[in-house]
Formats: structure tokens, sequence, C-alpha cells
């Protein structure tokens, strides 16, 4: 079987029915609310055709034209995050005299379609933080088979290249696809990808659309103006705990935790108890939570984080800086997300760049 | 992958019931605990400095140091102080309630290093409860330790508990009690001032001595600044943490100070560890 391979726009059908027959619920893109979100989707005709996301800080619209293409944005404010790390699920439940139940494992197999490779970057990041602490993360994970789309239309607010974890996916995907014109360029990148693509019974793909992928993930790299000013500024970032421009931001900075909910990679989550009403029985839940909220840093009595400023401080040292101690690399994977989903329109790179400037 | 069953002490609580409840002030108890599964019991164990999620049916969960010794396989003391949702409920259960327990969580106090060496406990407010057991786990195994000095610092002199247990402590062959009261008054034999008042009494050898302390964190950066000031090397200073707590393994974030999450990494920290950001006010 040749390595790439080509799948016609009109059979893209025929990759759902083969995951749905191999037993996986299938997650795909499409357009609800004026944005892409990912769910459960087994026709590739509602995929997000012709649609086109516009991006700048503080601002996110779908634009529709003609074009064939379903892949033809950059994200939405889901990544992978809501499938693995639920944004609210149980973990026990408590009958009175203290009889402890834990909650079910998640395990139903599940194929993602039109994965981003700043999304795969995420959740290898989430991976060392979960995998091999949690069993609900682990459950689902394992079960998770993924369809990358490299991506051809990088927005504004897009910085993946110079975080080095895109435009085109390197790890972590069962399949990957390169959207053309008129089709799919499809690699396997894991011995079950591979069997689910060998049973498409494909032809090998050109060497012209192979050229052409290459032009186009060449031309999504040359399309990003956003930076970070560096991969690591750990050391530069606690240097300037100090720095004026952390009141600057925190004057503009609503502490909604926007940014929180849309990272692919924050992964705070509070864990909390709701009695039954006849008070016999309690389940102990957890849910994402943000570092910008006033409960995040309580301890008995006291609120450690009760200015603004020093919440995004928190974020950003944590994000960028001391990451790197606890991951080996930074916990932005420039997906641009926190820029666009600000209703303050903060922008991190140019955070990043006003407090690491000289 | 080797993620934790859903069903292990670090996920699930197992229910534990109350043995004995000891009123230590008005605002402080004592919990007297045994799992009700014998097997749980039987199982559990952990190293002074560590601690445990209890969990109030209903209501939620709260961090606590557990301050009996390791060895004792009778029961788990954890002294609380009521301030919060979680601590003024448990404060309101008696003798036979049951409540969760899990965990155990963290790195306890460096107990091996120490061996050998002066053991000197410096602690403010409740933050005594974290190196009781400590003092307890040295005071067993009393040949393997140098000398003892149990050092405490309190706001009022009505915040001191436990003053039978200081002077039951005092008694023992090298063991140095010294206790003193920002705010001292009538009937008050100590010292007063800051804790640091008490460092020339103790006698320090910088290089024999392995610190220990916990409380505020101004307090025990008053500690520490005075400490090195006497020389003693900045990996002999010891301090246990505290943060917001809900997962207790390294997950729910809260706990993260600077790259480390105290939950996992401590709750007890080699000052180098801790130094970059301690005293940083919002970290």
């Amino acid at each position: 079987m040749a390595e790439y391979q080509f799948l016609p726009r009109q059979e893209l059908q025929r990759l759902f029915d083969r995951l749905r027959t191999a037993g996986f619920h299938c997650i795909a893109p499409q357009v609800r609310d004026g944005a892409i979100v990912y769910d459960t989707l087994a026709d590739a005709a509602a995929l997000p055709q012709g649609q086109h996301d516009r991006q700048a800080a503080g601002s996110y619209r779908l634009e529709r034209d003609d074009s064939a293409r379903c892949f033809a944005w950059a994200n939405g404010p889901q990544a992978l995050k809501p499938l693995t790390f639920a944004p609210r699920e149980s973990l026990w439940r408590a009958e009175q005299g203290a009889d402890f139940t834990p909650a079910a494992l998640h395990d139903l197999p599940t194929a993602v379609l039109g994965v981003r490779a700043c999304d795969l970057a995420a959740l290898q990041i989430h991976d060392l933080h979960f995998r091999n602490n949690d069993p609900y993360y682990a459950a689902r994970r394992e079960r998770l088979f993924l369809v990358a789309v490299n991506c051809s239309h990088p927005a504004e607010t897009c910085f993946c290249v110079s975080t080095g974890d895109g435009p085109e996916a390197q790890s972590g995907f069962d399949l990957v696809l390169d959207e053309l014109d008129d089709g799919y360029i499809v690699r396997s990148g894991t011995p079950v990808g591979g069997a689910i693509l060998r049973d498409l019974y494909l032809e090998p793909a050109g060497a012209a659309q192979r050229e052409a992928a290459q032009q186009q993930n060449a031309a999504a790299v040359a399309h990003q103006t956003r930076t970070l000013p560096g991969r690591n500024l750990r050391d530069t970032l606690f240097a300037r705990l100090e720095h004026a421009h952390w009141d600057d931001v925190a004057a503009r900075c609503l502490s909604c935790g926007n940014c929180t909910a849309v990272c692919p990679t924050c992964f705070c989550h509070s864990e909390r108890d709701e009695p039954a009403l006849d008070g016999r029985s309690s389940v102990h839940y957890r849910q994402w939570d943000s570092c910008f909220t006033e409960g995040h840093s309580y301890i008995h009595g006291i609120v450690i984080r009760a200015e603004t400023k020093f919440r995004y401080r928190q974020w950003l040292t944590h994000k960028l800086g001391s990451w790197h101690d606890q991951y080996g690399r930074s916990g932005c994977v420039g997906c641009g997300r926190c820029i666009s989903w600000c209703p303050a329109a903060i922008d991190i790179t140019a955070e990043a760049a006003a407090l690491c400037g000289s | 992958m080797n993620a934790p069953q859903t069903t292990s002490p670090a996920m699930l609580p197992h229910a534990a019931e109350i043995v004995e409840r000891i009123e230590e002030s008005p605002t402080i108890f004592t919990l007297r605990l045994r799992f009700t599964d014998p097997a749980v019991h039987q199982a559990y164990g952990f190293v002074p400095g560590q601690f445990n999620m209890l969990y109030l049916h209903g209501v939620g969960e709260v961090p606590i140091s557990i301050v009996s010794d390791p060895e004792d396989e009778h029961m788990y003391d954890h002294t609380i102080r009521s301030v919060g949702r979680v601590t003024r409920g448990l404060a309101a259960l008696k003798v036979g309630d049951r409540i969760g327990v899990r965990g155990p969580f963290g790195r306890g106090w460096p107990v091996k290093e120490a061996e050998g060496r002066d053991v000197i406990i410096a602690t403010g407010g409740l933050g005594c409860a974290p190196v009781v057991s400590v003092i307890n786990y040295v005071l067993r195994r009393r040949e393997r330790y140098g000398r003892l000095v149990i050092m405490q610092g309190v706001k009022h002199a009505a915040d001191l508990i436990w003053r039978k247990r200081y002077e039951e402590w005092a008694a023992l062959p090298d063991t140095q009690v010294l206790l003193t009261a920002d705010q001292g008054g009538h009937g008050w034999p100590f010292r007063v001032g800051h804790i640091p008042v008490l460092f020339d009494e103790a006698h320090i050898d910088p290089q024999k001595s392995i610190v220990m302390m916990c409380g505020p964190e101004g307090m025990m950066r008053a500690v520490i600044a005075d400490m090195v000031k006497r020389k003693v090397p900045e990996e002999s200073l010891w301090l246990s943490m505290e943060r917001n707590m809900q997962c207790g393994a390294g997950r729910c974030g809260h706990c993260q100070h600077g790259g480390n999450f105290v939950c996992q990494d401590g709750p007890v920290f080699c000052y180098p560890e801790v130094k970059e950001l301690l005293g940083v006010k919002g970290f």
C-alpha cells in the first residue's frame, strides 16, 4: 500500500462509514451558533463546506462561499479538550453512612475527524498531565481515534509556527489528511489507522497532488504573522514579576476566564459536592475551573490572588514559564483561541512581547 | 498506561469512624479516626508530613495533615481549626460519626536525611500540627537523632494549645522546648516576641542541624532569614507549604506554586526548591 493515498471528495462519506463499521462513534466539525464546533456527525454532507473563519483579537466570524472544501478554516472555540477532560463529570457518589462508589468509566470508542496540529500538540501535553494520573481521562484517551487535517487556512490569530506545533500535524494522529480542491491525500500514523485506510481501497496520491499539498502547507506557514518572543520564556518572565506591564494588562482584563475555557491545555478543575435533596446521598463531581476566579487561590479565609494583576500573571507565567518546569515545554500551542475569544481583545503574543521586550 | 484505578485510595474516599474527639481550644479540635474496613485500615500507611483529604457528607473535602505516628496502627489523628464550611461541619461531629478519608498525599518530612543530626522544629500558629507527627517520630526513634529543639511561636498567649504536651517534651533528655508569644500577658512564663527571639537559646549548630518549619509564610521567611544568617545551609532548611488543594494528586491545578504542585511535590519542600517565589505576593 502506498504511503500517500488519495480520497476523492465525493467519497469522504466512505471514511465515516468505515469508522462506524469499526465501532467508532464519529465526532466531526460542524457549524453551530455561528462557530465551528466538534460534535456527533456521521454525514459528510453536514461538514462545514465553504465555511471560513475570520478571527481577530476579540472577534470570531464565519463567512461562507461556494468553495467545495470542508476544512478551509482554522479552528473554533473547542479543541479536543472536552472529549478527554470532560467539562463536568462525577467522580464518585457517597451514601449517608459514608459508603463510596466510583463513577463508571466512559469508554465509548470515539473517532474525531478534522483534528488540528495545535490540538494534537495540546492533547500530547494533557497526556503528560493526566494520562498516568487520572483513570477517567485515561479511559477516554485510550479509545480515541484521531483523523488530523493539516491546517490550510490559519486565522490571523494563529501562531503555531512560532510555538513549533503546526500547521502541519507531525505526530499523534491515526490518519492525517491534506485537503485539496478535489479531495484528500491520506496517510496513516498508526497500525489502527493503517487498517482503516487499507479497507478504503484508495489509489496512490499523484506527484502533482503531493506537490500541491506541500505548497499549501508552505503557504499556511507563510500566512502566519503573530509570534511569541521565544519558545522558552520561563526565566525572562520570572525575572519580570514586578514589570509595570502587569498593571497595564490588568486594567484591560475582565478576569472572566474565557481564555482558560478555550485554551486546549488549561487543566485546572474544581471538585465539588452536590447533595441530593433528601440529603442521603451526594455526588462528588469535578468541573473546569480557572485561575481567573477568586476561589482558585482561596485558602482558609485568604485569597492569594485577589487582584486581576496576580491572576493574569499566574496564568501567563504558568502557561509560558513554569510549564517548562512541569512538562519540559511551553503550555502554549499557538492556536490563538485566547486572543479571539477574549472579550477585551487581549493578545497573548502582544502581552508576552511587552513583558519580554527590553 | 498506569493510571490509578477509580477505586484507588487516591481517587475514592474510604469510610472512617471517629473514635475520639479532643477539644484542643475553642476553635481547634483533634479527630482520632479508624477506617471502618479493617483491610483498608491495615493497608493504610503514611509518612510524617503527609496529609489526607477529609470528606464531610454532602459538603466537601478539606486537606488536613496527619499528626499521629505512622507506626501507631490503632488510629489516625487529624488536628483541625474550624475556619471554613467543611471544617466547621467537621467540628460538629461526634464520636461514632463517619467521614470519608482519601489519601495519604504528598511528600513528607525528610526523616531519613535528618538521622544523626540535630532536629530543629520551628512552628507558628496551628503550624505545629504538621510537625507533631515528626516530633513523635523522632521521640520514638530517639537514638537515631541528635538534639531535638521544638520552638513554637503564637500571636497571643491564649492561642497556645498542647501546653501540657510541650511540658512533657521539655522534660525529655536532649530535648529543648522554647515558646514565645507576640503578645504575652499575665501568666505567660515564656518569651515575648517573634519566633527568632528564641534562636540564641536554641544553640543551633549550623552544620549539624536540620530545620523543619511550618506556619504562616511570613513567619517561615523570618526563620529562614535568621537561620541563613547563622550559617545554616539552605539545603538544611525544610518547610511545609499550604495552598488550595482539591484533588491531592497534582491534577486540579489549584495548589501550583510556580512549577511545583504543592500537594504532590510538597507539601514539605527543601527551601531552595521554593526560594524563587517564596514571599512573592500572588503566588
